[in-house]
């Protein structure tokens, strides 16, 4: 066991990722000499060099676009956007040409390419540097989307999402990057789209991943002061999603709060509802609610802890739910 | 008749009015059918390599028209034709190699010709029984694209990973006129240029985006955007098969040494619609498409081959024959064409699966079997009394 942040676990899984495969690429904006924004690829330049670690123009379509034709080639591109509110350049390659090409040459070739996103809030950023978009890749079938909560799993799912032969696009919670946790670096881990139990309970389950596994945690501690027992669920992946762990919560709890940054309208939390509702019908000791953002533009900085579902309006969701 | 003269009558835009300064074309075939040289760029073409390259051009042209006449009888859906656009897509596919690979628009069915893609694999996706329906790598012809210039920047990045491999092959990467607008277009010519990448841009300037002409793309002529991403850029006559090899030629060269990537502006006419939805009536005159149709790509290569005494007529009647075969074939092919199996939808979604396909897959066939003249092994005969 290794005390790691998730920002330090994510470079160490790119490391090995660049060790192990001579085909892996570590491409985007700043990635190279700068380490990125983030530091997420610090040092990965100094020790791979600008044929494995590529900065790129600032030009989001033409980085996934040119990633697209290197793992034509028979690369593993694992590609940097900058920001979650800068993927949109990029939004037709993805959607139009990556997503579907495997389809469309019956299965002759494959995307091997991982793009990593930094997104949501909480940092106190400009417009455009804290969304929320998983919904709109979790919509097109072709992709896969994942989102880690904690070091460990920032770790192992990036190895996995390298190794896996289609695309998968990679949201890295920005505001937890500095958290601190263990890392099993020796252990097996767990299948890259399995939910898993991160905190067990009886009375109401909580359904969350990326930055919001940690507000959910933090109320199962607050609610057990008060008598209640919270289970969270934290989903990892959000396509596939793995609707079996969040069914066999919700049939022991009989209560469900889905709770992400993105805006609630047509979000994941509306599509865990319904399959839910269809699954566990008789199950349910309530309707499942849902906390997340608004239908409104990320507000400015000084308005976020507002719009961001926080500690007090998740306890205000499981109190709803336990009064019917 | 000198190159210079020559080559400055070919600017004038046919039907249209000259434009001052329109730059020379390189030319090495005149639309009478003779020989001219140029400064930069010649060729020496064997009589079996030109009798190989009227062959290419014929079978393309006679390909093309029964793909429409298939249209016309409801067995495609929709058909992009090439007709006009032989010599530049004969030409530059016969310059490319083996190991080049290509990636071209959906309007390339000359090129996919010069790389044996089977004829019958371009008709898949207009007859609308799959969206694409080849394997890329068997002929290193990538699938039809679409979307306007998305594959430009694909071509260079399979260019920047053939640079990395050390590989001494090159791309080629198509797209006409109107995607010379689109930002990926503008964004590949940066990358290739920055990354040095061995890539071929080959732009079909047919003067029609659908009902745009060119003057509502660009100020300058394409191939001049070049010199503002520090690469060089040159216009061909794109109704000379032989031109176009020789420039198409030089240019994969050209990237293929390590100088990096080249801007050939191939320049041509739409002479059909464009696709079988399209009515070219509305936005055009009949005098500009007479104009072109003099400049014929077919013509202008048989008329140098009777001058020459280079074929007779055997040549030109085992030709005619060798069409009809082929037309034969296409149309056989294309109406024996079976409708895909229903489950096919959820195949290939995914290379390592996902539990989402899975389910809706299994949920689906059942629903399927739920009817009581479902056949026992395959959905495959869906259609009647099934009520989806």
């Amino acid at each position: 066991m290794t005390q790691m942040a998730i920002a330090k676990a994510l470079n160490e899984s790119l490391r090995t990722s660049l060790e192990n495969d001579p085909k892996v690429l570590v491409m985007g904006e700043d990635v190279g000499r700068l380490g990125g924004v983030f530091r997420i690829t610090d040092g990965l330049f100094k020790d791979f060099g600008e044929g494995r670690v590529i900065d790129t123009p600032l030009a989001e379509s033409g980085i996934v676009g040119t990633a697209i034709g290197l793992a034509l080639r028979g690369y593993r591109p694992v590609v940097e956007i900058q920001f979650d509110g800068f993927v949109f350049p990029a939004y037709d390659q993805i959607v139009t040409q990556l997503a579907k090409m495997h389809a469309r040459a019956l299965g002759k070739i494959k995307l091997p390419i991982v793009i990593r996103i930094p997104y949501g809030g909480g940092i106190g950023a400009v417009e455009h540097h804290s969304e929320s978009p998983e919904t709109l890749f979790a919509h097109v079938a072709g992709l896969k989307v994942v989102s880690p909560s904690n070091a460990s799993d920032a770790y192992w799912m990036m190895q996995q999402a390298i190794e896996c032969d289609d695309p998968v696009i990679f949201f890295e919670p920005k505001r937890r990057y500095w958290d601190k946790g263990e890392v099993a670096v020796s252990s097996v881990p767990a299948d890259l789209h399995k939910a898993v139990v991160a905190q067990a309970g009886t009375d109401v389950t909580l359904a969350a991943f990326g930055p919001m596994v940690k507000v959910c945690l933090e109320v199962a501690a607050a609610a057990a002061n008060e008598g209640r027992s919270i289970e969270v669920v934290d989903l990892r992946s959000i396509s596939p999603l793995d609707f079996d762990t969040v069914q066999a919560s919700v049939e022991k709890t009989g209560r469900l709060v889905v709770v992400h940054e993105a805006p609630v309208f047509f979000g994941t939390g509306a599509e865990i509802a319904a399959r839910i509702t269809e699954r566990s019908f008789y199950a349910l000791e309530a309707p499942v609610l849902r906390v997340g953002g608004f239908h409104a533009p990320y507000p400015p900085a000084r308005l976020e802890e507002e719009y961001l579902p926080g500690l007090d309006r998740v306890l205000d969701a499981v109190d709803r739910v336990l009064a019917y | 008749m000198s190159v210079k003269s020559t080559a400055a009558r070919r600017t004038t835009r046919g039907g249209a009015k000259r434009r001052g300064g329109e730059p020379e074309l390189v030319q090495l075939l005149t639309p009478e059918g003779d020989r001219v040289e140029h400064s930069e760029y010649s060729i020496d073409v064997t009589p079996d390599e030109l009798r190989g390259l009227y062959r290419d051009m014929v079978l393309t042209r006679r390909f093309d028209a029964e793909a429409i006449t298939l249209q016309r009888q409801g067995e495609l859906g929709l058909w992009a034709s090439l007709l006009g656009q032989e010599a530049a897509q004969i030409g530059s596919g016969r310059a490319t190699r083996p190991d080049d690979y290509i990636f071209p628009t959906y309007r390339e069915h000359g090129v996919a010709w010069t790389r044996d893609v089977d004829p019958l694999n371009l008709l898949g996706m207009f007859r609308g029984v799959n969206n694409g329906g080849w394997d890329p790598n068997e002929n290193n012809f990538h699938l039809y694209t679409i979307v306007i210039g998305s594959q430009t920047l694909h071509a260079t990045g399979y260019a920047m990973g053939v640079a990395k491999d050390g590989a001494d092959a090159a791309v080629i990467a198509y797209f006409g006129d109107g995607a010379s607008s689109q930002g990926d277009v503008a964004e590949s010519f940066t990358f290739a240029a920055v990354y040095n990448a061995p890539v071929v841009f080959f732009c079909q300037n047919n003067q029609w985006a659908i009902s745009e002409p060119t003057e509502k793309q660009s100020r300058v002529p394409i191939y001049q955007r070049a010199a503002g991403y520090g690469f060089p850029g040159v216009r061909v006559d794109g109704n000379d098969v032989l031109a176009v090899l020789a420039v198409t030629r030089a240019a994969l060269e050209h990237a293929r040494s390590g100088q990096g990537p080249m801007l050939v502006e191939a320049f041509t006419y739409r002479m059909g619609a464009h696709t079988t939805t399209d009515d070219p009536t509305r936005y055009r005159s009949d005098e500009e498409r007479e104009e072109w149709a003099s400049k014929d790509p077919i013509a202008r290569l048989r008329a140098h081959l009777d001058k020459q005494g280079l074929a007779d007529e055997g040549f030109y009647a085992g030709l005619d024959a060798e069409s009809d075969a082929l037309a034969k074939r296409v149309r056989d092919g294309v109406r024996g064409m079976p409708n895909p199996d229903p489950m096919a939808m959820f195949e290939n979604v995914y290379a390592d699966g996902h539990a989402l396909v899975d389910e809706e897959r299994a949920q689906f066939a059942e629903y399927l079997a739920s009817f009581e003249d479902a056949p026992a092994a395959s959905h495959g005969a869906a259609g009647s009394g099934k009520g989806h």
